[in-house]
């Protein structure tokens, strides 16, 4: 069996693989608490409109993704915090119209087609070049550096909008700036698991964190150490067996979620809270 | 001195429903003011519009002189809702949810200091949780979380407090725990605003009653017994219900309407004797 060190692609994929395992939970964290488990997976159909639009172009799909994602997740937080429709329906249109549009402009495209967007949806980690790896790096970084800055008033308001408001935070300029972090982590996972599954990255660990963990620091950096197990392990796994890496990494990540059920329920079984008055 | 608040004619329509229909209002520091009054009066949206949160259809309101929108200085201000919000159920402990009190008198750089610990263990001391400042705060009972709302506010050492209900669905020690955190906050003069559905031991700390009644102020002024007849025999602490239906009838005691059934049932029985 030949070393998967062996094979610069391996080699650019896993380092992708790190970054975006680190990303993804981070910002899920957030996502989670203020109840937009599914805005990743809206962020990211919407997306595709943004990569079909780059090929229309001749412009780099990520960077149509980047920009597009981005409008789209404004989008939906000008939606949400405007209360015209909750926050599920107005996900739900950004489903419909991100895919809606991302077929008809790949249709568009000379030379192109809808399978064309297949390595986008699902993801095509073993293309992955250097340069990519540059971008989803610096991404990463940004990323971990937004919630680094602003973790604390992010906290403040997925827990409580109107106490956020009460401390004199800037409630609106943070929905966007998680809105945005979220989209430009949809693209950094777009690549290595695919549009459809990048919420997955960023859901999943969280979940079977919070089976686990007591406090939100803890569920968060428990989620992130889930996120690269899953990535690196799923991507691993996928070179050894030659199954798609995405779904590789998607499943390890659930499996994780199963068994933390069971943990969860054997760790409060043990460390009963005192019973409550 | 400025006032903490001031609502001249302030209107708030919601979904088109009218729920505060001109009201004036003003409080100066170091007032400990309760806000009474049946359901859907409009007391809960009346304190949020105090603070901006919920914006006005007409009228205007002022925190310290201006209005919330302009308003910078927001580590004067302590907030309690009506209840915790568990969010998406990531969890948080004790002393995650009472730290973030802190968030005013933080800036973005800073890493958290000796004072800021200190000001979170102080608070969750007044609130008796002290040793449970690791536990996540969706294993506590409704009683709990609401002292861990309190202690939030108190993390941030604001000078006047607006609570939302701070009592309701809380057991009886934790009412008492927090009528004693309350007395200590008036008694340092700070200013509190809160809604409430019934007094219970919060009475004795009170110094002005505002009663709503369809988005009027119905009463403005002395608490209902304690002034007016003292705490009597019939109005045994934690047996005070603002009655669900107010009507219109008006006791002898100079336009304190009936909102209070079994208070002004005590008063009038009591004005009669006396007359």
């Amino acid at each position: 069996m030949s070393g998967i060190f062996e094979y610069d692609f391996m080699i650019l994929g896993l380092i992708a693989a790190v970054f975006v395992g680190l990303a993804a939970p981070v910002v899920g964290t957030f996502i989670v608490q203020r109840r937009l488990a599914l805005l990743g997976d809206g962020i990211g159909h919407v997306a595709l409109t943004g990569v079909a639009l780059g090929f229309l172009t001749g412009a780099a799909p990520v960077l149509t993704a980047v920009i597009v994602a981005t409008l789209g997740a404004v989008a939906i937080e000008v939606v949400r915090a405007r209360g015209r429709t909750s926050g599920d329906v107005a996900l739900a249109l950004l489903f419909y119209g991100g895919i809606a549009g991302g077929v008809l402009l790949i249709y568009l495209a000379p030379g192109k087609s809808n399978s064309t967007l297949t390595s986008y949806l699902f993801g095509s980690i073993a293309t992955v070049a250097a340069e990519d790896v540059w971008v989803i790096g610096i991404l990463a970084v940004a990323v971990l550096a937004v919630v680094a800055i602003f973790g604390r008033e992010l906290f403040v308001l997925c827990q409580d909008e109107e106490v956020a408001r009460a401390s004199g935070l800037p409630v609106r300029f943070l929905s966007l700036l998680i809105a945005v972090t979220a989209a430009l982590t949809v693209v950094i996972a777009m690549r290595v698991v695919g549009l459809l599954l990048v919420s997955a990255l960023m859901v999943v660990p969280v979940a079977t964190s919070q089976q686990i963990m007591r406090s939100f620091r803890g569920t968060m950096a428990l989620a992130t150490a889930l996120g690269v197990v899953a990535t690196v392990g799923g991507l691993t796994s996928a070179f050894y067996i030659n199954v798609p890496p995405g779904s590789a990494i998607v499943l390890i990540a659930l499996a994780g979620f199963v068994l933390s059920l069971g943990i969860g329920r054997f760790i409060r079984r043990s460390r009963t809270w005192e019973p409550t008055p | 001195m400025t006032a903490a608040f001031t609502m001249t004619g302030g209107e708030v329509t919601l979904d088109g429903r009218p729920i505060l229909r001109g009201v004036d209002l003003s409080v100066e520091d170091g007032e400990f003011v309760v806000v009474l009054g049946a359901n859907g009066s409009g007391k809960s949206t009346l304190v949020r519009a105090l603070l901006g949160l919920v914006p006005l259809s007409g009228g205007s309101v002022l925190l310290y002189g201006r209005p919330p929108a302009r308003f910078r200085d927001w580590r004067r201000v302590g907030y309690v809702p009506q209840r915790l919000s568990v969010g998406g159920g990531v969890p948080a402990t004790v002393r995650e949810v009472v730290s973030s009190g802190r968030i005013a008198r933080q800036s973005r750089f800073r890493r958290t200091s000796a004072a800021d610990r200190q000001a979170v263990a102080d608070a969750l001391d007044a609130v008796g949780l002290a040793d449970r400042g690791a536990d996540p705060v969706n294993a506590l009972s409704g009683g709990q979380q609401q002292r861990v709302l309190i202690a939030r506010a108190l993390a941030g050492e604001p000078d006047v407090f607006v609570m939302d209900e701070p009592t309701a669905g809380v057991d009886a020690d934790s009412q008492r725990l927090l009528a004693g955190t309350l007395a200590e906050l008036r008694e340092r003069g700070k200013t509190v605003i809160l809604v409430a559905h019934e007094l219970g031991p919060l009475e004795p700390l009170i110094t002005r009653a505002i009663v709503l009644r369809d988005g009027r102020v119905a009463h403005d002024g002395a608490p209902p017994v304690s002034t007016m007849a003292g705490v009597g025999a019939g109005a045994a602490p934690g047996h005070e219900h603002v009655h669900p239906h107010a009507h219109a009838h008006t006791g002898p005691l100079s336009g304190w309407p009936d909102v209070i059934g079994s208070r002004s049932s005590v008063g009038e029985a009591r004005a009669a004797g006396e007359a």
